[in-house]
């Protein structure tokens, strides 16, 4: 027990840590790669809940996938980091009324009869050949099943609609018909002419 | 704490340090000579000799590599990122060498025997290409950010086409854990899943050669446009924790290969008359390491023989063609499965 306190307590600081540095580091990428490793030590939390599913989902789709694309993006913009910092005090009383608002929020929710420690069940140890997968697997797929189909047409519709506004036509952009590519032969490209050989004079 | 848990704890620690030891040693050393035996292969399919200078026949060729690179000087680029320059190498050997815990080497003979061992491969080998991309970036120079764009997307892409014939195999297997997939294959060659999943197998191992940024898919390393990629601002030590990441990687995914497609340590004469009794005292690790040999091999064979892809090639190939044979295989393999298609889906 005492070691599992350990490890939480590890992680639980690198991850406020992280998370703290998330929006306090003035390089946008060293931000995205402090959320990566808040990201990392999240899923180290889940794994102490048992969520074994979850945790690792969690770094294969976030940080496998998403943070990836967001640094592609953050490395290529190569923002100028002066003229962020111009507008901290025009902008700081919107800030603190929004974060003020998510204080509150908080706390309403947290107070809440239904977070009291003592409403809640106590969490079930569960014994080592417990599968936390296949119990997710097989709730997802009786239970759930419609939300579950629902949302995964919704993320369908938005891939496509994602695709279908990248690739509509705009001008400016140069795009490959591969079909003609292979369709090209050395005829159409090289002409090679036989003609008499001439002398100097 | 009382004091009798404590020096529990420390054997047990004990214990899986002993253990990871096992797993590495033979790792590096794989790695050591996987380089030999690259060069001697290749050297051999272009009718040259490869190195054969030092020591007997040019055995002891890597062991002078890894002393020349730990003696070189690793230089920091004045105007990099020198924290990050010099973390991106660790990034890039640490998912590499972490994936190995749950690889299963026999009946049983596994690390850490988890439940969702596949899932746990493909999130770490996922996190492979944060070592590229900080590299490339980190480094402030053209070529290396050219090479990090390409690698981290074509890694992204081929990602993709590698989960969708990781879903096969572990629709067919009824279980994402590994000992259990290859338990699932048992009884002979033609029970493996290659054989039902053979575009899936394909398309796998060809993911995985992109995966690792192997040829013909070494667009991130490309020496003719891009000097050598990501690592070209890498010296010494820096430049062989990338390398030993790569070759660590190739071993990974030809170890999956023979894991999930080719039986793993199941003996390809099972049930079969003669054979089968004679060759019954082979190790499940011989034949493990024997198939893995085998996809290591296709891989230098590659290099060998083709050329390198054109970039916007690589991507249509991934995103236009595996993917798209992927789902249309696993829609097929669905309706075998609920058909209970004998002998691999009963």
């Amino acid at each position: 027990m005492a070691f599992e306190k350990l490890v939480f307590y590890t992680f639980a600081t690198i991850l406020v840590y992280a998370a703290t540095r998330v929006i306090t580091v003035r390089n946008p990428v060293h931000a995205a790669l402090h959320l990566v490793l808040a990201f990392f030590t999240c899923a180290a939390l889940w794994m102490l809940l048992e969520a074994e599913f979850l945790a690792i989902t969690l770094v294969l789709v976030y940080v496998g996938a998403v943070m990836v694309l967001f640094l592609f993006v953050v490395m290529m913009l190569d923002i100028n980091l002066a003229p962020l910092r111009e507008g901290f005090m025009k902008y700081l009383p919107v800030g603190l009324l929004v974060a003020g608002l998510m204080m509150v929020e908080m706390i309403l929710v947290l107070r809440s009869k239904s977070f009291d420690a003592a409403s809640m069940p106590e969490p079930l140890r569960h014994a080592a050949d417990y599968s936390n997968t296949r119990e997710l697997g097989s709730v997802l797929y009786t239970d759930y099943v419609y939300p579950f189909e629902i949302a995964s047409v919704i993320l369908v519709v938005a891939i496509i609609a994602a695709i279908a506004l990248t690739m509509r036509k705009r001008p400016g952009t140069k795009m490959q018909n591969p079909a003609e590519q292979v369709k090209v032969r050395s005829q159409d490209r090289i002409r090679v002419l036989k003609m008499e050989a001439e002398s100097k004079d | 704490m009382s004091e009798t848990s404590l020096i529990d704890w420390i054997i047990t620690g004990g214990i899986i340090l002993a253990k990871i030891v096992v797993i590495v040693l033979p790792l590096m050393l794989g790695v050591a000579y996987l380089t030999y035996a690259e060069r001697k292969i290749i050297g051999y399919m272009q009718l040259r000799i490869g190195p054969n200078r030092v020591g007997p026949r040019g055995w002891l060729q890597p062991i002078a590599d890894a002393v020349k690179l730990l003696m070189k000087e690793v230089i920091v680029p004045t105007r990099s990122n020198n924290y990050l320059f010099l973390i991106a190498p660790m990034l890039a050997i640490a998912p590499a060498l972490a994936a190995w815990a749950v690889i299963p080497f026999g009946d049983g003979l596994v690390l850490a025997d988890v439940d969702a061992s596949l899932l746990y491969i493909l999130a770490l080998t996922s996190m492979g290409v944060y070592g590229v991309l900080i590299a490339g970036w980190a480094s402030n120079s053209k070529y290396a950010f050219l090479s990090t764009m390409r690698s981290a997307a074509q890694i992204v892409s081929y990602e993709i086409a590698m989960g969708f014939a990781l879903v096969g195999v572990l629709m067919a297997a009824g279980s994402l854990n590994l000992g259990e997939i290859v338990e699932g294959q048992r009884g002979g060659l033609l029970h493996w899943y290659w054989l039902p999943l053979f575009p899936l197998f394909v398309i796998y191992f060809i993911s995985g050669v992109a995966e690792t940024n192997r040829a013909p898919f070494d667009v991130a390393e490309g020496e003719s446009e891009i000097v050598a990629g990501f690592h070209v601002e890498y010296s010494g030590m820096a430049f062989a924790v990338f390398f030993l990441a790569e070759y660590a990687n190739m071993i990974l995914i030809a170890f999956l290969a023979a894991l999930m497609f080719m039986g793993g340590w199941l003996s390809p004469f099972e049930g079969i008359p003669v054979l089968q009794p004679m060759f019954a005292w082979v190790p499940g690790l011989v034949w493990l390491a024997a198939k893995a040999c085998l996809f290591l091999f296709f891989y230098l064979w590659f290099r060998a023989t083709f050329p390198r892809y054109r970039y916007d090639q690589i991507m249509r190939l991934g995103w236009k063609v595996f993917i798209p044979l992927t789902i249309v295989w696993l829609v097929l393999e669905g309706a075998a499965v609920a058909g209970g298609l004998g002998p691999w889906f009963d």
